[in-house]
């Protein structure tokens, strides 16, 4: 007697705890395979780009917070950098080493957040989250040191940054760096090659280069496809040219390329931290910029490598005290644009796993 | 050390001599394009080799009231230059261009967001339908009149 199927929409989400914030995806199963995927979201949807047309440029700064909540400091700095651009302020030196110490340390906070939880989707519960969060939870301390804050910083400000580091902060940050090569390596000792990871993350997700650059995708999801390309290295901002790092890419643009990817980011992060610390200048942290900022009219984008990818801000001002128009470019709102072709035909195990190591923030998605 | 933004008016040129009575103004920031050779314009920017723009940074809109003002930033990785290109929609009621999500599929996200909160139609698009806001509300918030 023939078996009769048929295929069947399921709902994922927003409520999910897979799904990293308050995502929904349609799926359409046949059994377990994967026919059609089709992603909604806008439950976050706070209307940040209307919103930012009524303030100050200043007053800006803390909704750049709430964009990809897991590294504020990154979008901070990517749309402090467009107003600076349009402006034509330069900063100091050492408000220029404080960026980059912070922004690399942001990426490592990122990268152990989304390494952490791509394991747990593997099935891995908590274990390897909270070991990977031991060191995140240490630089969540420093930031706390420097600005009071764990999560939302509005530290990086137009003009520089808003206070200087406090004098207990080197020495806990030296303490910091003694001991993260350590627990790198204990991390990749129980993951790196565990059957179970390999088997479950080699050859699943995958995207070719050409697509990956078609679909504009961008940071660790365009590196892991084999395309080298960081704009960091590419299009320096800050005073990314005076360090040297390597930029990690992947071959075949799977789950594997892309937590092998992170994994190396951080180990670079490391070393551009460990540089800057031993370069970084005294000195005042912030130019004096006027309270009530006006920008020549005109516009102007600005993009930054975030954790997440390309960070890109596009304002266009009138002359007047607020933006006439603030748009954010969200790198894990377009690398979503390639989730269906990453996933229609496989299981629905391994769409749960190639949704978590795009790496989405829903703050930033929906905005 | 870093890309290059190309000049506007060098551009400009060149568009117009591949599609005649295509470019309406270019200044050093940009070119801005007829709102109807949008597509063809985008096309000779991909393939031809000088240019080469294989990489669609990023899709916006503004509105200026008189006209809808659509940005697209590009750039080519390997000549390591960018480019901005603008073309305005001069209706409110029925604003519509063409999509260029066949040549970026990055487009797709993109166009999406700028038909639902400003309105603007891209005809040719595969799946026009809203993305941050849910079906059936009313209204594009972005523009400058709502609200």
């Amino acid at each position: 007697m023939a078996l009769k199927t048929e295929l069947v929409t399921l709902n994922m989400g927003p409520h999910h705890p897979s799904t990293h914030g308050v995502f929904r995806m349609r799926v359409t199963l046949d059994g377990e395979m994967v026919r059609e995927v089709e992603p909604v979201f806008g439950y976050l949807h706070r209307g940040l780009e209307k919103l930012a047309e009524g303030r100050t440029y200043t007053q800006i700064i803390p909704f750049t917070d709430r964009l990809d909540y897991v590294s504020s400091m990154q979008c901070n700095w990517g749309y402090c950098l467009a107003v600076e651009k349009m402006a034509g302020i330069e900063v100091t030196e050492r408000a220029e080493y404080i960026r980059v110490i912070v922004s690399e340390l942001q990426r490592i906070i990122n990268h152990t957040l989304a390494i952490g939880f791509f394991i747990s989707d593997l099935g891995a519960m908590q274990t390897p989250l909270l070991l990977a969060w031991r060191e995140r939870e240490k630089l969540v301390d420093l930031f706390e040191m420097i600005c009071g804050q764990r999560l939302l910083y509005n530290y990086v400000r137009i003009g520089g940054v808003s206070h200087d580091l406090p004098p207990e902060f080197m020495p806990a940050l030296e303490k910091f760096m003694e001991e993260f090569p350590f627990y790198m390596s204990e991390f990749e000792d129980l993951l790196k090659g565990n059957e179970i990871v390999r088997a479950r993350t080699i050859g699943t997700g995958a995207i070719s280069a050409e697509k990956a650059i078609s679909y504009s995708m961008s940071g660790p999801c365009l590196r892991a496809a084999g395309v080298d390309w960081d704009l960091r290295r590419d299009n320096p901002y800050g005073i990314y040219d005076r360090f040297k790092f390597n930029v990690a890419t992947g071959t075949n643009g799977d789950n594997w390329d892309r937590y092998r990817v992170r994994i190396e980011e951080s180990m670079q992060s490391y070393s551009i931290v460990q540089q800057a610390m031993s370069q970084i200048p005294e000195g005042p942290v912030m130019v004096k910029v006027p309270n009530l900022l006006r920008l020549p009219e005109g516009d102007a984008y600005a993009a930054i490598e975030a954790p997440k990818g390309e960070q890109g801000f596009y304002i266009v001002s009138d002359g007047s005290i607020a933006p006439y128009r603030w748009h954010v470019r969200s790198p894990d709102f377009i690398n979503l644009g390639a989730l269906r072709e990453m996933t229609v035909g496989s299981m629905i195990a391994d769409l749960i796993a190639t949704l978590a190591s795009i790496d989405i923030c829903l703050g930033s998605v929906d905005r | 050390m870093g890309l290059k933004a190309l000049v506007g008016t060098e551009v400009a040129t060149e568009i117009e001599a591949q599609i005649p009575q295509s470019v309406i103004s270019s200044d050093a920031t940009g070119v801005l394009v007829e709102s109807r050779s949008i597509a063809g314009a985008m096309r000779f920017l991909k393939d031809n080799p000088e240019f080469d723009f294989n990489y669609l940074n990023n899709l916006t809109a503004v509105d200026y009231y008189e006209y809808f003002e659509v940005v697209y930033n590009l750039t080519s990785m390997k000549n390591k230059q960018t480019l901005q290109i603008k073309t305005r929609v001069c209706s409110r009621e029925n604003p519509e261009i063409p999509s260029v999500s066949n040549l970026w599929r990055g487009a797709d996200y993109q166009e999406r967001e700028v038909f639902d909160l400003m309105g603007i139609r891209f005809s040719g698009h595969p799946d026009l339908r809203r993305i941050a806001l849910w079906e059936g509300f009313e209204g594009h918030p972005q523009r400058k009149d709502f609200l």
